[in-house]
């Protein structure tokens, strides 16, 4: 591999009596599409929030594209959990959001946004407020908003968590196709093991608090992806694989 | 300390919604209506048949009789009011916005101000009024600082609440992006807070009205307030009664902008409300 885009080293944060991170170790090639997967409350949002500098790391190094990485601002563009769309903006107004605060005026802020809103399935919503779109709307403008950034890489906590199990698996599949055309470096968090799979090059499994790299699992399948590759035999040998590192580190009584 | 003040919203907000649909404010407003002229009604019978006099208890109908007879009166009384009213409230909301943009920003200011302007809400109204005018004479000045008084609290608190009511994920969003500070506030902050600026605003506004008509009831030339001394010290209650539907008047119409404004200033709380019917 050469020169990872990211790459933590034995990156530990406690928080006062809590040990949220202890120790990770992992990478992320220029282009790859990695995720991170892991049990609830196990500390993935506690590492980006490090990663977008909202936190600092307790220990370990970071680097990206090889330099030590000691200010994160410009490197990353984050997608949280919940769409944290402002209710107040509309659509076209969520999309330009970061550009906005990198102080793109708003003529060009628009003219750069325009050509991805049709990809988005967003054409025609540019005036909508979020309360008048669907929770997978919601997702595809947040995603937008994080994309038109320019970033050099994404990062994606639980994109799909709050939709309902037939929309996260059309959002899935549309991510799928979205990346096959972009080919951004992004690091994935997610509790869906399926997702992971179904989206990913390669997969961290954490383990419960203090989270550390249990397993690492690359994805051999082919793209584009399509939902019958998960029934292939491959994937269904990683799903098994991973279920079991991930309720191997669970806590006892769900093991 | 949220008060719900829906039925009249509805009411104004059917007169100012797309449709205008006078039909389902008029639906909105029955409930209230019917029960307002009930006890007008038991209090115009009251009046007539228990044989009070009414230089204690004025019938309704005197009192209307009065408020046509004496409308001029009225008006040049209530003008002075109205201005001490919106100066004061002006004054109020600007003040408690800068300040609270203060504590927002500067921490250790909120520990310091809070508890003082706590304090100065439990000054009594009754001890401070006639201060007020004892200070600053019977001219506009002392109506508006009492105005500003007894509003300027609810709106502070409503913003600093409304500001610290911002998502999280939000803010955090906006520091991934590169935010500033100030671009926070300006962004995520202070958007976040307008509904909660609203419900202060709509809590102020009747305190308002009140705040003027008792600084005028402590000295004044003109003005509601003491247009009622005046009325009670004749022994005129019908008077004083047709000064306070002036005044109750004044406050409806003062809340219902508020409702107007409330409702162009959140165009995407509309767009909610519509999808939702």
């Amino acid at each position: 591999m050469s020169t990872p885009r990211l790459s933590l080293r034995h990156v530990a944060k406690r928080f006062d009596t809590l040990d949220v991170l202890g120790g990770i170790n992992l990478d992320v090639a220029p282009g790859e599409f990695v995720s991170i997967l892991g049990p609830s409350g196990a500390g993935k949002s506690t590492l980006f929030q490090i990663l977008t500098g909202a936190t600092t790391p307790g220990a370990g190094t970071i680097a990206f594209d090889g330099a030590d990485l000691t200010d994160p601002a410009g490197k990353f563009a984050f997608m949280p959990q919940r769409d944290a769309l402002m209710p107040w903006r509309r659509v076209i107004d969520n999309a330009v959001l970061g550009l906005e605060v990198q102080g793109v005026p708003r003529r060009e802020a628009h003219r750069r946004v325009a050509p991805l809103l049709e990809q988005f399935g967003l054409a025609g919503f540019e005036q909508h407020y979020p309360s008048q779109l669907s929770g997978g709307m919601r997702q595809r403008v947040a995603l937008l908003r994080t994309v038109v950034q320019d970033r050099q890489m994404l990062l994606l906590d639980e994109p799909f968590g709050a939709l309902d199990a037939l929309t996260r698996t059309s959002m899935q599949q549309w991510l799928e196709r979205m990346w096959e055309r972009h080919r951004w470096t992004a690091l994935l968090i997610t509790h869906d093991v399926r997702e992971a799979v179904f989206l990913s090059d390669r997969i961290y499994v954490l383990s419960a608090r203090p989270a550390r790299v249990i397993h690492e699992i690359a994805v051999p399948l082919g793209r584009p992806r399509t939902l019958r590759d998960l029934s292939a035999p491959e994937a269904t040998r990683i799903e098994a694989e991973l279920l079991h590192a991930l309720l191997g580190s669970a806590s006892p009584e769900l093991a | 300390m949220l008060v719900d003040y829906s039925p009249v919203s509805r009411i104004v907000g059917q007169l100012t919604g797309p449709g205008k649909r006078l039909g389902a404010a008029i639906g909105a407003a029955w409930p209230a209506t019917v029960l307002v002229v009930t006890i007008i009604l038991v209090w115009e019978f009251y009046t007539r048949y228990s044989g009070i006099k009414p230089t204690t208890l004025p019938a309704p109908s005197r009192v209307l009789q009065q408020i046509v007879e004496n409308r001029q009166a009225l008006i040049d009384n209530a003008l002075p009011t109205v201005a001490a009213t919106l100066s004061g409230f002006a004054l109020s909301v600007a003040s408690a916005f800068i300040s609270s943009i203060l504590v927002d920003f500067v921490r250790p200011l909120r520990r310091a101000l809070f508890p003082v302007f706590i304090i100065s809400q439990t000054l009594p109204l009754v001890a401070i009024a006639p201060l007020v005018v004892l200070w600053f004479g019977f001219g506009l000045l002392p109506k508006i600082l009492l105005v500003a008084l007894v509003t300027f609290f609810p709106m502070m608190v409503a913003l600093v609440q409304g500001y610290d009511s911002t998502d999280k994920d939000m803010e955090w969003l906006l520091r991934s992006m590169g935010a500033t500070r100030a671009q926070v506030f300006l962004k995520a902050r202070l958007p976040s807070a307008i509904p909660f600026f609203f419900t202060g605003l709509r809590i102020s506004i009747t305190y308002a009205v009140v705040g003027a008509i008792f600084a005028e009831y402590s000295g004044a030339a003109k003005g509601l307030g003491i247009y009622m001394l005046a009325a009670k010290n004749n022994f005129r209650p019908d008077l004083v009664l047709a000064a306070v539907f002036c005044s109750a008047l004044i406050t409806l119409v003062l809340f219902g902008c508020t409702v107007v404004i409330e409702r162009l200033s959140m165009p995407w709380e509309k767009v909610r409300k519509d999808d939702r019917k």
